[in-house]
């Protein structure tokens, strides 16, 4: 019900805040040069490590640039966050 | 000794021309010896802007080639005390300049004026290079749109690589109804993306296309908003503590009415 609601009245929000996750996104990549096919060299990499010691699931493996609060308080950042779902944890360290 | 300013954004159409030749006239209004210069070779358009069009004899590429001296390219703006623009050259191209040629220039210019601003073409190329090189103050010009937001930040730092720091910025065609439903990005919004300093807004306004139909610099008009906004930029720039221009005053009759009933308009 919330969800309707909130799909219901979601245009009144304006285009303003797309406006601006879209423009800060598109600038941590420009400001960090990195490529499309540099994340993809990195993800294909921490896929090799991880799977050493755990089953992941490869298919909804998603890593991306993005902003975050830093630790430090200097205001925004940028980071790079993996979302990397198990599927088993491979117990061969025991 | 005078000080040169270089109009900036890299995306083109945002009003780098306008600003060039609003800021120059308020800054001659306001006593000071001023030169603009056109460094979009090949693609002019200050001198329609600034309605000088018909004065051209000598252009920027007949003095650095020395074809003419300096003084016989510079076109003096009889309207106007004090404001002269050293036009672009038509029926050439960005690379005959070159960015110690442009250099030279502005300090011999810097001797005798107040202010030396050069408009600067669109992009990142040799005409950006070049408009550049002269220059020890910058002017970041954007509009409230991502891609025009994006290639400021772009300019920005090609800017400060090039020992150009602290650039500040004008957004310029703000649409104060349209920030007021969320439809735009506020300067709050843009000044926070970007972290620079903000020198002026600028609102839309249909007396900037009449005023460059005519010719005549929308700072002549007293009731052009957008003229309005350009002298404050040009007092700001002199030093003056203006505070930045309260576009909700502008509000049409919906707002106004909607308040007189004691609804929240935003």
């Amino acid at each position: 019900m919330i969800l309707d609601l909130s799909k219901l009245f979601g245009r009144n929000k304006g285009s303003k805040t797309v406006a601006k996750e879209r423009l800060k996104l598109v600038l941590i990549h420009d400001r960090a040069n990195v490529s499309p096919q540099f994340l993809e060299m990195l993800k294909s990499e921490i896929i090799k490590v991880i799977n050493n010691y755990i089953e992941i699931d490869q298919e909804a493996l998603d890593i991306k640039l993005t902003r975050t609060q830093s630790d430090e308080g200097e205001g925004i950042v940028p980071a790079l966050v993996a979302n990397i779902p198990i599927k088993n944890i491979k117990n061969s360290g025991k | 000794m005078g000080e040169v300013i270089v109009i900036t954004s890299g995306k083109g159409g945002v009003g780098k021309t306008t600003t060039t030749a609003n800021i120059g006239t308020a800054l001659s209004l306001k006593g000071k010896k001023v030169v603009l210069i056109d460094t979009d070779i090949g693609l002019r358009n200050l001198d329609v802007v600034m309605g000088l069009e018909n004065r051209i004899v000598y252009d920027i590429v007949d003095v650095v080639e020395g074809y003419c001296r300096l003084k016989q390219a510079l076109i003096k703006d009889k309207r106007f005390d004090g404001l002269y623009l050293l036009p672009a050259a038509q029926t050439r191209d960005k690379n005959s300049i070159k960015p110690n040629q442009m250099q030279e220039l502005c300090n011999e210019l810097k001797e005798e004026y107040d202010f030396v601003i050069i408009d600067c073409p669109a992009g990142i190329e040799q005409g950006f290079k070049n408009a550049i090189a002269g220059a020890e103050k910058a002017i970041v010009v954007t509009t409230p749109e991502v891609s025009a937001v994006r290639d400021a930040d772009r300019i920005i730092g090609l800017l400060e690589a090039n020992e150009l720091r602290n650039p500040s910025i004008i957004v310029n065609r703000v649409r104060p109804d349209m920030v007021r439903r969320g439809d735009m990005m506020s300067i709050e919004d843009i000044i926070d993306i970007l972290a620079i300093d903000l020198l002026g807004v600028v609102p839309d306004d249909e007396k900037i296309v009449v005023s460059t139909n005519r010719g005549e610099p929308a700072v002549t008009d007293p009731k052009s908003l957008a003229g309005k906004a350009y002298i404050n930029i040009a007092s700001r720039i002199l030093g003056e503590n203006v505070p930045i221009m309260n576009l909700e005053s502008d509000e049409g009759f919906l707002p106004k009415l909607k308040k007189l009933f004691g609804l929240k308009t935003n």
